[in-house]
């Protein structure tokens, strides 16, 4: 079951052309990784999916993208009810200077939650789901900022979460982290995509390979293979491809 | 090589003093670098100088200040008798209220929008500071010509603090405005990518997540433009005038403190309620100072 279909897209920055022609339809409760060296457009696609580039002056799109059947670039549609179903996680974590239970919070009461027992629940819930509650529970008042990177990384994940999300983006969610942050990570995608869809934007075609089930490969802003993550890696049918994950450029 | 590193490390001894051994390590390494030696050396004068010069001023205001402090000084209504500052003294808090009221919101609005609202580096936004740099950089007695022809005859409101007031809330405008959008700049945009990835909109991202980081340093800039205000007397003698009374209403004259120095001192005949008013001046700005680092660390601590 396909949860985020895109057609025909072409994204501008200015004139710059980022991304050519991408047709794509990623599916519910999978990893879909995309790889493909710097500049090639990964990061600019994932930022489409829940409107980011909007942020962007001067970016505009042409094409659909459409959220369970629905146009997320529609004039009807609202944005800010897009990114609630589409959460995020940065390359540099990214929690905001207060509590670490504020930080959690933050989203649930920006859309209208202000019950404090409600409120306790899902800064439970959802610290429990990004496998941190353990190292948390007794700190929730404390400063966010006081936390290690890899912790700071999975404290945004739990913000994600607090949302309730369909689609959870992660755009080079361990690029900052070290080895065993980068393990914990990966193994909480892992278990996440029982209940997420999940998009990363990896720089590491190990990563790619350990947790994706489907992969695409990016050159110079347009989608080469996208297939199976085993069989992009143990059988590229193009040759870009291949050159590019046996390491012979990127 | 035995000799290069015998010139290298300093010959500590470990039975002398901690100071004298500090002393001989420095000796040892200026010795070969005489330069550095004179830097610091200069850097250290400066210091001095600048400590110096700071407790000169306070003390000679301290010392010939205090002393005249009486009772009388103090007292609500200013006699040529009693050189009384306490007219002065809530003069100086009226003006200094009614300039932030008009400012402060001006200042801060206008640093929002150009930082969160306008395209970055935009040809408004690029505009609008070199105005405001501009501004910042006239001489306070410009300001107090201008509010002199525009607020005191134009809009006919004469002599008063209301007048005075809003001539020194334009002079401080260009401040806030500035040290706000820098302290608005400073915070990490991934801060707003992170409330907008949650569906905040814009007016939640910049109330929430914007303006409490940046508060440490929009308040400092409110604190500097207290510091204007009250010392200000240029631009005051034009617009506000230099009655020495309580004000009746926004349209009557007033001085502040500030003023109210600058006449004793100029009629030569109160030198020593003078500097008795620099006194509680100087304790004012002080308390001001105190009071802004308590809050800043406070804001910070949440």
């Amino acid at each position: 079951m396909s949860k985020i279909e895109i057609k025909n897209l072409d994204l501008y920055y200015d004139d710059l052309q980022a991304l050519k022609n991408v047709n794509m339809s990623i599916a519910a409760n999978r990893i879909t990784a995309f790889i493909g060296p710097s500049g090639c457009g990964k990061s600019t696609l994932i930022k489409t999916l829940n409107r980011m580039n909007d942020l962007i002056p001067g970016c505009h799109i042409t094409g659909s993208v459409t959220l369970d059947g629905e146009d997320i670039y529609g004039k009807d549609l609202d944005v800010n009810l897009l990114r609630k179903r589409v959460g995020m996680v940065f390359q540099k974590p990214n929690p905001f200077p207060m509590t670490i239970y504020d930080n959690i919070a933050y989203g649930p009461r920006t859309h209208g939650v202000h019950r404090k027992a409600m409120l306790d629940e899902i800064v439970e819930k959802s610290l429990q789901d990004a496998a941190i509650w353990g190292e948390l529970k007794d700190r929730l008042l404390k400063s966010a900022l006081g936390l290690s990177g890899g912790q700071q990384q999975r404290l945004c994940i739990a913000r994600a979460l607090a949302v309730q999300p369909e689609v959870l983006l992660m755009d080079e969610p361990t690029s900052a982290l070290d080895p065993i942050s980068t393990a914990k990570i990966e193994e909480l995608a892992l278990q996440l995509k029982e209940h997420y869809t999940l998009v990363m934007v990896t720089h590491n075609m190990q990563q790619a390979l350990r947790v994706s089930d489907t992969t695409a490969f990016f050159l110079l802003g347009e989608v080469v293979e996208y297939s199976d993550t085993e069989k992009l890696f143990s059988m590229p049918v193009d040759k870009r491809t291949e050159d590019y994950i046996t390491g012979r450029f990127g | 090589m035995k000799s290069a590193r015998a010139a290298g490390t300093p010959i500590l001894r470990p039975g002398g003093s901690r100071l004298l051994n500090t002393l001989r390590a420095n000796l040892l390494h200026w010795k070969r670098h005489p330069f550095s030696a004179l830097i610091r050396l200069a850097c250290f004068l400066s210091t001095c100088i600048t400590v110096f010069a700071l407790l000169d001023v306070v003390a000679d205001i301290l010392i010939k200040g205090l002393p005249n402090l009486k009772p009388s000084l103090f007292s609500l209504t200013y006699t040529t008798d009693n050189q009384s500052l306490l007219p002065s003294l809530i003069n100086t808090f009226i003006i200094t209220a009614l300039s932030l009221i008009v400012a402060v919101p001006l200042g801060v609005g206008g640093a929002i929008y150009l930082s969160e609202y306008a395209k970055r580096n935009s040809l408004l936004v690029r505009a609008v500071r070199l105005t405001a740099e501009t501004l910042a950089g006239i001489p306070s007695i410009i300001y107090g010509l201008f509010g002199m022809m525009f607020f005191v005859i134009s809009l006919n409101m004469g002599l008063s603090i209301l007048a005075g007031a809003l001539t020194l809330s334009l002079m401080v405008l260009p401040v806030i405005l500035r040290t706000t959008e820098e302290a608005l700049l400073s915070v990490p945009d991934g801060y707003r990518e992170g409330s907008y990835s949650l569906g905040a909109g814009k007016l939640r991202t910049v109330w929430r997540i914007v303006l409490p980081p940046a508060s440490p340093g929009i308040l400092a800039g409110v604190v500097l433009s207290i510091g204007r205000i009250v010392g200000e007397t240029a631009a005051l003698l034009f617009t506000a005038g230099t009655l020495a009374r309580l004000p009746s209403s926004l349209l009557s004259s007033g001085r502040t403190l500030s003023v109210h120095m600058y006449v004793l001192a100029g009629e030569g005949l109160h030198i020593g309620e003078a500097y008795a008013t620099a006194a509680v001046l100087l304790v004012f700005v002080m308390l001001m100072n105190g009071l802004s680092g308590l809050i800043s660390r406070r804001i910070i601590k949440e």
